[in-house]
């Protein structure tokens, strides 16, 4: 199977190929093979999976090729299928290929279906280059082609002004990480001499606290762009303007956790700084409530979802920032989030496929009749995210919390709160959508979806249950130790049953409490316009996009303008009046040039008149 | 090298051969524009013939010997030491391939660019093959005075494809371009006269052949002084702040092969100068310059980068990323480490694919809708979506996207210079966020948004057009994934001219694997 | 015999023509002018030449006299056509070549 790994990436990498190239001639069953190829890549990552599992080996490898050489400098295109990296492979492309074919319904009206298939391929491509790669600059190649992919499938519909805005500001935003990343990976080169992860693990021990700091901070940085994380976390919202499919695949399940994988697998770095294992949990804490708020005041669907995502993702960035106490739940919770959130955001693209493309949760409710498949699908997943008793968030998200407690009381109490909240904006995003009166828009007849896009809904909703599985007699913590090590046990504040407890009594006070607020009383068809402060600011997305206006954004404007400016004026101009000053002496000179003979003549008898001078001169002398 | 290989004098055919089409085209009779494809076909024809005689000069290079080869030499002018010396070396021959492989799909993509222009069609063609020939031989020269003569050569095909078949501005454009060259040109000349006289005090009498020249003993203030001649020339070529203001004019007026041409081919010999001669024949004043040289070269990536993001005409928005990118590739030269030069090489022959394809095609697309302000456009994306696609390539060429190959040459660049100066690495590094900005934001102007009626009727791209970028688009993928070839030619050439400079790589701070690697 | 009268009425007569090409209008005026100090350098290179007592001078009086007429039939014919154009032999009218 080693052999066989680059299989793994190449099958969607062709197929994507192939779809791009082939362009309106792969119209009739262009959208097959871009299911069918995930499907494969699925395939093969279970055998490698059981090969693992079933063998004496820590990981497979693969040499490829030589990518980059330059003195010392040596970047190997390898593959490393390691028990972390099967992980991913395995939920990239399962829940890859659920929601390929789940695209196969959502997508079947868009004439460029073929362009939507290739574009999704080569996200998945790029994704599983980024977990397989043995090196962190193909994994950064990798990460860069998430990020390509994420921002041609944002901007699908790219003759809206708005999504090719949110994919360019997607782009950019993730470039700013970028910079982190490239410089982290520069750092690496000039410390260790290789990239590799098995020289820069090797290598850590030895190197200074001020360096293990940088690279923890740099890598950060680069988790923060691609994970949505403050703060850069102002793209995520905005992504949500690509298709439903790719807000559930990239924006939700897969691309978005890739920063939660960087900080996992570089858990020797962060073993090395406390400084930047603290910032990690910093970023987490203020994230995982950061989003939740937002979460509360949204009425776009897809933004509420969007919102929980990024609080999702900063549990799973506090867990990995705890250090070996929280590696594996961090992953744990990656992979539940990976199935209840897909699920939950196909569940909406559903919603939205039978409201006509409607988003906002105003113009819903008491959809539970006339959609009941993707209803119950729907609260597999709301359940699941909230925590409840046996369903697979619970499992997880408990966890994290306990470690929260273990980590520091703070932190454990904002992670504590973030679950009320989440437990608050999922009951009000249900009430709202599926409960409550009809508030629908004139001509709309919501109508289930088709087998094609239900089935994948099952699925999801069968493993949002039962995901909690994989935390049976700690099976993860196990198959993760030859990667993040062995697990830390961490004296609690209180015992882990009365966090339990708490978490419980918090989740049900949050949902209480939407309860009373959104399905006792009527909601307005249009969100009200007077609201508190606190209300505002949560639409506002907490102002992430006012500050980075005013702080980057506008003086960027001014700055590139007046440079402009200097430009043409000061460094053409010196030129420019350069230019012109001899041309104008010139022009004062040339009048001399009368055209009259006679005056030629004079200067010439002038001319000769003044040899003759100087020659006697220097005669005389 | 042995007798038998001279037998062929390979490089020498290559220069001549786009020379002797030149002549033959212009000779041709003049037709109406209309008819005239018979020159083009020539033109066309002639290109294709000089690729394939540097393919075989590719195929025949041993890339294991880092000295010359395909050396030619013989006295020209015995009273200078002149000689007609020509060879290449990694940087030579890659740079002798981008010309070859530029200048055919120059002459198909300009196919019909020259039908309303001030002379004839015969005349831009013959400019073209002419170009070609001259920057062959620059990039082969072994001899200084050689190189010098053929350097200003350059100039005179250059001045007159964008002075006759230019835009508006066209001979303003053309005349700053030659003024500030013919500057350049000069400070260079008195350097080269002042090698005669260095040189002519040696044992050996005076010689301009680059061999012997490495082994002269120049003093030291002496070595500065004509180094900042050849300096100064190359950074105006090349082209550097503060003397890139000739470039957005040029590149903005001529016609798009014309800027390609200039951009892609004739501004290298400005960074391929500086590695040949500079550090070949001042290794001291080279290592004396590169404080000043790298702050300049980090000023031109963030500078050329801020002013392109301000830009609302395509043409100038290009040629600015080129004075970012050219800051690039001189960081690179003049980190001095293996891993920068090696990326500045494969930068300079990136970059020649990269802002080829983005002049050509944003140059399709201005063809058609006649405006290059890119207010003017909108909604490209929906009514030609090959233009838009290949657009977007090059684009993400341009800023170095992982997995194509500028971002190959871009890293080694950052990381060869992160051992040397951090602070240099990490204000360069902030390019590639400028970079995503000023890409994407003209994608997102131009080609995305709802159609409007301008754009309504912009055609998609005709198979010469495709044909013409595919060629490009191809090289910039595979040598983004794999660059081994490009790499393994070019790496021996650094290891001599950092051998020859007397500069090693750092080492690492931490042995991550004892043995090293 | 002492040079000094010859060469006093050579520089009298090339001071007379340079001034006649100065001052006149008329073209064939200053046409004879310049005649007039060619002529007056003639006389000086052949007083030279009797002087020194070789015919270095004679032989460049002979030169000059063989440019003058020379000049004198393209100058005329110039002057000719000028004439037969503008109706004048004014050498201020033909003032156009300038700037």
């Amino acid at each position: 199977m080693s052999d066989l790994l680059f299989l793994i990436i190449a099958i969607p990498l062709a197929s994507s190929a192939l779809l791009l190239v082939g362009g309106r001639f792969t119209d009739g069953w262009g959208h097959l093979l871009g299911a069918l190829a995930p499907v494969a890549s699925f395939v093969l990552g279970l055998v490698a999976f059981f090969e693992l599992e079933g063998g004496s080996e820590e990981s497979l490898h693969q040499h490829l090729f030589t990518w980059i050489q330059a003195g010392s400098f040596n970047v190997n295109f390898d593959l490393l299928f390691d028990p972390l990296s099967a992980l991913f492979v395995l939920l990239i492309t399962g829940v890859g290929s659920l929601i390929h074919i789940y695209s196969i319904g959502y997508m079947e009206h868009d004439e460029r279906r073929g362009r939507f298939f290739a574009y999704l391929n080569l996200f998945v491509a790029a994704m599983l280059l980024l977990v397989l790669a043995a090196d962190y600059l193909a994994l950064f190649l990798g990460w860069e082609g998430v990020g390509l992919a994420s921002y041609l499938l944002i901007g699908f519909w790219q003759y809206k002004d708005t999504a090719a805005v949110a994919a360019k500001k997607a782009f950019v935003v993730n470039r700013v990480g970028d910079f982190g990343m490239a410089l982290a990976i520069m750092l690496m080169f000039a410390t260790f001499g290789t990239m590799t992860f098995e020289g820069v693990s090797a290598g850590m021990d030895k190197v200074s606290s001020g360096t293990a700091t940088a690279l923890g901070l740099l890598l950060l940085l680069g988790a923060c762009g691609k994970s949505a994380q403050v703060p850069l976390q102002s793209w995520l919202l905005d992504a949500m303007e690509g298709p439903t499919p790719v807000s559930a695949l990239i924006h939700a399940a897969t691309m978005v956790t890739a920063g939660v994988y960087l900080v996992t697998r570089s858990n020797y770095v962060y073993a090395q700084s406390d400084t930047a294992q603290t910032a990690v949990i910093v970023v987490g804490l203020v994230t995982l409530l950061w989003g939740a708020v937002i979460g509360c005041a949204k009425d776009d669907i897809k933004k509420v979802l969007a919102g929980s995502t990024m609080s999702q993702i900063g549990y799973m960035m506090l867990a990995a920032g705890i250090g070996p106490a929280g590696y594996a739940f961090a992953i744990f919770h990656l992979l539940t989030h990976g199935f209840f959130k897909a699920n939950m955001f196909l569940g909406a693209g559903s919603v939205m496929h039978a409201m006509d493309d409607d988003v906002d949760m105003r113009r819903y409710g008491a959809l539970r009749a006339a959609l009941p498949v993707t209803f119950v699908t729907f609260a597999c997943g709301y359940l699941a995210i909230i925590g409840f008793p046996g369903f697979a968030g619970f499992w997880s998200k408990d966890k994290i919390i306990e470690a929260a407690f273990g980590q520091n009381l703070i932190v454990g109490i904002g992670a504590l709160i973030g679950a009320g909240v989440t437990a608050f904006y999922m009951t009000r995003l249900m009430i709202m959508t599926f409960v409550s009166e009809k508030r629908w828009a004139k001509g709309v007849h919501p109508h289930e979806s088709p087998l094609v896009m239900t089935i994948p809904l099952m699925v999801l909703a069968g493993l949002s249950v039962f995901g909690g599985v994989l935390l049976l007699n700690g099976w993860i913590v196990d198959w993760l130790e030859p990667v993040v090590g062995p697990e830390v046990h961490q004296d609690l504040p209180i015992p882990a049953l009365a966090i339990s407890l708490l978490v419980l009594a918090l989740v049900v006070a949050g949902v209480v409490v939407a309860w009373m607020l959104y399905a006792r009383q009527r909601i307005d068809a249009v969100a009200p316009y007077r609201v508190s402060p606190a209300t505002r600011a949560a639409r506002a997305d907490l102002y992430g996009d006012a500050f980075n206006e005013a702080v980057f954004m506008r003086p960027g404007q001014y700055l590139t303008r007046s440079m402009v400016y200097v430009d043409n004026r000061g460094v053409d101009g010196a030129v420019n009046g350069l230019a012109a000053l001899v041309g104008g002496t010139s022009g004062r000179i040339r009048r001399w040039q009368s055209g009259f003979v006679r005056s030629y003549a004079l200067s010439m008898l002038g001319g000769s008149a003044l040899i003759v001078l100087a020659l006697l001169a220097v005669r005389l002398s | 090298m042995t007798g038998s290989e001279m037998s062929v004098p390979w490089l020498t055919i290559l220069a001549v051969l786009p020379l002797v089409g030149a002549v033959a085209v212009m000779l041709l009779p003049r037709r109406d524009p209309d008819q005239a494809a018979l020159p083009k076909q020539i033109a066309l024809g002639f290109s294709l013939a000089a690729f394939a005689v540097s393919l075989v000069i590719a195929l025949k290079y041993d890339s294991g010997d880092s000295r010359f080869q395909f050396v030619e030499q013989h006295n020209w002018i015995e009273a200078f030491g002149a000689h007609y010396a020509v060879g290449v070396d990694g940087l030579g021959l890659l740079l002798v391939l981008l010309t070859t492989i530029l200048t055919p799909v120059v002459i198909l993509a300009s196919w019909r660019d020259a039908d309303d222009g001030r002379w004839s069609v015969n005349s831009f063609f013959a400019w073209m093959l002419a170009l070609e020939g001259l920057a062959v031989g620059v990039f082969a020269a072994t001899d200084v005075f050689l190189f010098y003569v053929l350097f200003e050569a350059t100039l005179i095909p250059i001045y007159f494809l964008i002075g006759g078949f230019g835009g508006a501005r066209r001979s303003y454009a053309a005349v700053k371009f030659l003024l500030f060259s013919l500057f350049g040109g000069l400070l260079m000349l008195a350097s080269v006269v002042g090698l005669y006289v260095v040189s002519s005090d040696s044992a050996s009498g005076p010689s301009y052949l680059l061999e012997d020249l490495m082994k002269a003993d120049i003093s030291t203030t002496t070595g500065r002084w004509l180094f900042l001649g050849f300096f100064i020339a190359f950074a105006v070529k090349a082209p550097m702040w503060p003397v890139h203001t000739w470039l957005p004019e040029a590149a903005s007026e001529g016609t798009p092969g014309t800027s390609v041409l200039l951009v892609s081919v004739l501004d290298k010999i400005g960074t391929f100068g500086m590695m040949r001669f500079c550090l070949g024949i001042f290794p001291e004043a080279s290592r004396w310059a590169t404080p000043v040289v790298v702050v300049l070269a980090v000023f031109s990536v963030l500078y050329g980068a801020l002013l392109a993001i301000g830009q609302n005409d395509i043409r100038r928005l290009i040629a600015y990323t080129s004075v970012s990118h050219f800051g690039f590739i001189v960081l690179g030269i003049f980190a001095l480490t293996s891993q920068s030069q090696a990326g500045a090489i494969l930068y300079m022959f990136n970059h020649g694919l990269s802002t080829a394809a983005l002049f050509l095609v944003t140059g399709f697309l201005v063809s058609r809708r006649g405006s290059k302000m890119i207010t003017d456009y909108g909604g490209v994306e929906k009514v030609a979506p090959v233009l838009a696609g290949v657009f977007l390539v090059a684009g993400l060429s341009s800023l170095s996207l992982p997995g194509l190959s500028p971002f190959v040459s871009e890293f080694l660049v950052l990381a060869g210079t992160f051992t040397k100066s951090i602070t240099a690495a990490v204000i360069a590094t902030a390019g590639i966020v400028l970079a995503a900005l000023y890409i994407l934001l003209m994608y997102q102007r131009t080609m995305t948004g709802p159609v409007r009626e301008s754009t309504r009727h912009i055609r998609d791209l005709r198979p010469r057009e495709v044909t013409a970028l595919a060629p490009l688009l191809l090289l910039i993928v595979v040598l983004g994934f794999y660059p081994k070839p490009a790499l393994d030619v070019l790496n021996p050439t650094v290891d001599s001219i950092l051998q020859h400079v007397g500069v090693e790589d750092p080492a690492p701070t931490v042995a991550a694997d004892e043995g090293g690697s | 015999m002492s040079p000094t009268p010859f060469l006093v009425l050579s520089a009298l007569l090339f001071s007379i023509g340079a001034m006649g090409v100065l001052v006149r209008r008329n073209a064939i005026v200053v046409f004879m002018c310049i005649e007039l100090m060619l002529n007056a350098s003639n006389l000086a290179l052949v007083t030279f030449a009797r002087q020194s007592g070789n015919l270095d001078g004679q032989i460049a009086a002979f030169f000059v006299m063989v440019v003058a007429a020379a000049e004198v039939v393209v100058g005329l014919a110039i002057i000719m056509t000028i004439f037969r154009t503008r109706r004048s032999a004014s050498v201020d009218d033909a003032s156009l070549l300038k700037y």
